[in-house]
C-alpha cells in the first residue's frame, strides 16, 4: 500500500457532479502531476460536504482537516501550490466556512449527534481500509467471536432500536422472528428504495459510508440465521448502486462476506438489486415482488415477510438507516444507545429538511427534539422573514402540522397521535404564502400517480379525492365536498392493502382538520386566501403606482395588457392566463394579486 | 446515453447474450430489461418475444413488468430523452415555469416524442437532488438550478 502525506476528499454526490466535481478532480490530478506532488497527495471521492447552494465544489484536506469551499477549476493551480507545495492554508477559499462555523452552525452542531452520519464526508467510501481505520468491522468481529446470535438479538432489543423506515417496529424483535421461523433459506433485505420526494438521508449513507450498512446487515444475518442478503436500491440513485457494488466486492476480498467469515464458520453473501422506478416498491411486500422479477405490487399481510417473504421464505427487511445504527450499538452497548432519545424512541433520527426554511439539508438529532428547535435553531427559521404556516413530516403520506404542534417532541408515538407520521424523516416547511388546499391536491396527485392499481380503495379513491380537490382549487367546490372528502379519507385508510393507500389520505385529512377555514374560503367565498389557486385570483394594475413603462405589456405572452406609454396600463381579465410574468417583472410593484 | 440501433436478428442475438450472461432465473428479468432499455432506448416487441423464449416466461408477464416501472419503456424514444423532476421540492423551487418553457420550446407534452424523433419529454420521480432544484436530466447529463431562460441554451447543446 502506498503512503501519502495528504488526502484530498472531493465531494462527488450528484449535486457536485452536476457542478463539475469530476472535472475538478481531473484538474487537481493534472496540477499535482505538473507540480510533482502526485506521489505525495492522494485525491479521493466522497459524498457531499458543504453547501449545495453554492456554485462551486467543496473539498476537505486531511490530516489538517481544512475545508475549502466553493472552488472553481481556475482556483486549482493556486490551491495546489499554496497548500501542497508551500504548505500554507489557502485562506481565501475558507472564508465562508469560518463565518458559517462561528455564527450559524454553532447551534445545530450543539444539537446534532451523529451515529448514522458519523463517517459521512470523513472517509473515502470506496476504500474499505478507511472504514476499518475508524473502527469499521470491529463490531462484526466482536459479534462473531464473543456473542451468540441470541445475545446479539438481546443487545439490539435492549438498545430499543426501532425501524427507521417509518413503521418503528423493534428491530431486535424482527430478527428474533426470523431466527425462530422455519424455512429452507432465510433472507436479509435492505430497503434502499428511498422514494419520498425530498428525502435523501439514505442516499448519503449509501454513497458516503456503504460499509456501515454492509456491516449492519452481516451482524443482522448472523443474529437471524441468514446466509443470503439483498440490497434493493432505487434506480434513480446510480452513484449509490455503484458505490454499494464496489463496497461489497471489497468486503468479499477482505473475507468479510462469503464463506466462513473471519474464520467463524458463519457464511453470508450480499447482492445489489436495482429498482426500475416505482414508488410503491418501498413497501416491503412490493419490494420483494420486484426482487423476484415481478411487477412491484404489494400483497396482503399476513403472512408477514418474517414467515413468508422473498420466494416464500422467512425474510427480514430493514431500512438503510436501521442497519447503519447496528455496528455502533454493538460497539458502544445497548445502554449507551438507549440513553439517547425520548421515551420509547431511542437513539437518533436523520431528517431531510426542505421547503421555505433558510438552511435546507440533512441533520441527525436525538429523538425528542421539537419541531421548533429543528426549524428555527437548526434550520435558521423561515426564508425572507415570512411567517411559518405548516410543516409536513414523513413524506407524501405524512400530515401537515400547524404552528400549535411546533413544540411536539419528535418521536414515533407523538407524531402518530398528531395525525402525521415520522416516515423517512422528510420535513417540508411551508410559509404563509402556501395554499393548503393546493398542497393537499399536489400530494394527492403524487399518490394517485404512484398507486400501483392493485386494490380499489387506493386506485379509485385517490383519483376521486384528486378530482374533488382540483374542483375546489378551480372554484367549483360544493359545500358537501368536505364531508365527501372526510368519508373518502376514512374509507381509503381503512380498506387499502398497503401503507401507500393507508397513508395517502393523511395530507388531506390533516389539512381538513387544521386548515378547514382555507377549504371553506375556496368553497363558499370562491377565494384563495394565500392567492395561489389561479382560478380564484386576478391580476390588477394599481392606478398611480404604474408608471406606464410598458414593460409588462411587452412581456405578456397573450397580449392581455394594454395602455399608452406613461399612462396606467390595464389587464383584460378575459384574456389573462394568470401566468404571473407581469407581477414578477414589474419594477414598481404596481401589479396586485386579488 | 448512446442508443444502438439494432434490428431483427441483432436484437435477438443481443437478448440471447444477455440471458446467457445473467442466467434465465425470473429474478434476472428486471436487470435484463434494464440493459435492453439502455441499449435500445426501449424494450421492443421483438426483445420481449426473444426474452420470453429464452427465459421461459410468458410474454404477457414480461410486458406487464416492462409497463409497470417508470424507467422502462415499451415505446421507442427520440434520440435524446429529457427527464424532468416533478417532485414537490423542485415544484416549489420554480419547476412549474421551467416545465412550461420546456413544453413550449419543444412543442411536445409529457410522454411525447417530437416529429423529427429528436426529443422525448418525460417526467421522473425524485432524484434526491432537492438542494439544486429544479432538476432535469438529458440523456445522462444532470442540470440543476434550471431557470426558464436557460432552457433554449441547454437544448442547443444536443444535435
Amino acid at each position: 500500500m502506498a503512503y501519502f502525506r495528504s488526502h484530498v476528499l472531493v465531494s462527488v454526490d450528484p449535486v457536485c457532479v452536476e457542478k463539475g466535481a469530476y472535472k475538478l478532480i481531473d484538474a487537481l490530478q493534472d496540477e499535482l502531476v505538473k507540480q510533482g506532488l502526485v506521489d505525495e497527495v492522494q485525491v479521493l471521492e466522497t459524498s457531499r460536504i458543504g453547501d449545495p447552494e453554492t456554485q462551486g465544489i467543496d473539498l476537505m484536506v486531511y490530516p489538517e482537516a481544512v475545508h475549502y469551499t466553493n472552488l472553481s477549476l481556475d482556483d486549482v493551480p493556486f490551491l495546489v501550490e499554496e497548500h501542497f507545495l508551500k504548505g500554507r492554508v489557502a485562506e481565501r477559499y475558507i472564508r465562508e466556512v469560518e463565518k458559517f462555523a462561528d455564527e450559524e452552525l454553532s447551534a445545530p452542531q450543539a444539537k446534532e449527534v451523529r451515529i448514522v452520519l458519523k463517517n459521512i464526508g470523513e472517509i473515502d467510501p470506496l476504500n474499505i481500509e478507511e472504514y476499518i481505520a475508524r473502527d469499521g468491522y470491529l463490531a462484526l468481529g466482536k459479534v462473531l467471536t464473543e456473542m451468540s446470535p441470541e445475545e446479539t438479538i438481546k443487545e439490539v432489543l435492549d438498545s430499543g432500536l426501532r425501524g427507521r423506515g417509518g413503521a418503528g417496529f423493534p428491530t431486535g424483535l424482527k430478527w428474533r422472528f426470523i431466527r425462530n421461523a422455519e424455512g429452507d433459506e432465510k433472507f436479509m433485505i435492505c430497503n434502499a428504495d428511498e422514494g419520498d420526494p425530498g428525502a435523501f438521508a439514505n442516499r448519503r449513507v449509501l454513497e458516503g459510508d456503504p460499509h456501515s450498512v454492509i456491516e449492519g446487515m452481516i451482524i443482522g444475518a448472523y443474529a437471524a440465521g441468514s446466509n443470503k442478503g439483498y440490497i434493493y436500491c432505487r434506480a434513480e440513485y446510480p452513484i449509490a448502486v455503484r458505490t454499494m457494488k464496489t463496497a461489497i466486492e471489497q468486503a468479499r476480498n477482505f473475507g468479510l462476506l462469503g464463506d466462513d467469515i473471519l474464520g467463524s464458520g458463519f457464511s453470508f453473501d450480499l447482492e445489489v438489486r436495482m429498482g426500475a422506478g416505482a414508488f410503491v416498491c418501498g413497501e416491503e411486500t412490493a419490494l420483494m415482488a420486484s426482487i423476484e422479477g415481478q411487477r412491484g405490487e404489494p400483497r396482503p399481510r399476513p403472512p408477514f415477510p418474517a414467515q413468508k417473504g422473498l420466494w416464500e421464505e422467512p425474510s427480514n427487511i430493514n431500512n438503510v438507516e436501521t442497519y447503519a445504527n447496528i455496528p455502533q450499538i454493538i460497539l458502544k452497548g445497548a445502554e449507551w444507545f438507549a440513553g439517547l432519545g425520548y421515551k420509547k424512541s431511542t437513539g437518533t433520527k436523520t431528517f431531510s429538511m426542505a421547503g421555505d426554511v433558510i438552511n435546507t439539508g440533512l441533520i441527525e438529532v436525538p429523538f425528542g427534539i421539537t419541531l421548533r428547535e429543528i426549524i428555527y435553531d437548526v434550520g435558521g427559521g423561515i426564508k425572507e422573514g415570512k411567517k411559518f404556516k405548516a410543516v409536513q413530516t414523513g413524506g407524501p403520506m405524512g400530515g401537515c402540522l400547524p404552528e400549535a404542534y411546533l413544540d411536539l417532541p419528535m418521536d414515533y408515538e407523538a407524531l402518530a397521535e398528531s395525525g402525521s407520521i415520522l416516515g423517512s424523516g422528510g420535513l417540508v416547511v411551508m410559509d404563509e404564502d402556501t395554499c393548503m388546499v393546493d398542497i393537499a391536491r399536489f400530494f394527492m396527485e403524487f399518490t394517485q400517480d404512484e398507486s400501483c392499481g392493485k386494490c380499489t380503495p387506493c386506485r379509485v379513491g385517490t383519483r376521486r379525492i384528486l378530482e374533488i380537490l382540483t374542483s375546489i382549487c378551480e372554484g367549483k367546490g360544493k359545500p358537501e365536498d368536505i364531508d365527501i372528502l372526510r368519508n373518502l379519507c376514512d374509507q381509503i385508510n381503512e380498506n387499502s392493502l398497503c401503507g401507500l393507500g393507508k397513508g395517502a389520505p393523511n395530507p388531506v385529512k390533516s389539512t381538513l382538520e387544521h386548515f378547514l377555514d382555507e377549504y371553506e374560503a375556496h368553497i363558499y367565498e370562491k377565494r384563495c386566501p394565500s392567492k395561489v389557486c389561479k382560478s380564484l385570483i386576478r391580476f390588477e394594475i394599481i392606478d398611480g403606482v404604474c408608471t406606464g413603462c410598458t414593460l409588462c405589456a411587452r412581456n405578456c405572452p397573450v397580449d392581455a395588457i394594454t395602455g399608452e406609454r406613461r399612462q396606467t396600463h390595464v389587464i383584460d381579465p378575459d384574456i389573462c392566463i394568470k401566468c404571473g410574468i407581469c407581477e414578477q417583472i414589474c419594477p414598481y410593484d404596481a401589479i396586485e394579486i386579488k | 446515453m448512446s442508443i444502438e440501433v439494432k434490428e431483427g436478428r441483432d436484437i435477438r442475438k443481443f437478448v440471447r447474450d444477455l440471458v446467457r450472461e445473467h442466467g434465465d432465473e425470473k429474478a434476472e428479468l428486471i436487470p435484463i430489461l434494464h440493459e435492453v432499455n439502455r441499449a435500445l432506448g426501449y424494450i421492443s416487441d421483438e426483445a420481449i418475444i426473444e426474452l420470453s423464449e429464452r427465459m421461459h416466461i410468458p410474454s404477457s408477464h414480461i410486458y406487464s413488468v416492462a409497463t409497470f416501472y417508470r424507467m422502462l419503456s415499451t415505446e421507442a424514444h427520440g434520440r435524446h430523452v429529457i427527464q424532468f423532476c416533478e417532485s414537490a421540492p423542485c415544484h416549489v423551487a420554480g419547476g412549474r415555469q421551467v416545465w412550461q418553457k420546456l413544453q413550449n420550446e419543444l412543442g411536445i407534452k409529457k410522454g411525447e416524442t417530437s416529429d423529427d424523433d429528436k426529443w422525448t419529454l418525460l417526467t421522473t420521480s425524485c432524484l434526491g437532488l432537492c438542494g439544486v432544484g429544479p432538476v432535469m436530466v438529458i440523456d445522462s447529463d444532470i442540470y440543476g438550478n434550471v431557470t426558464p431562460d436557460q432552457v433554449p441554451g441547454i437544448l442547443a447543446n444536443y444535435e
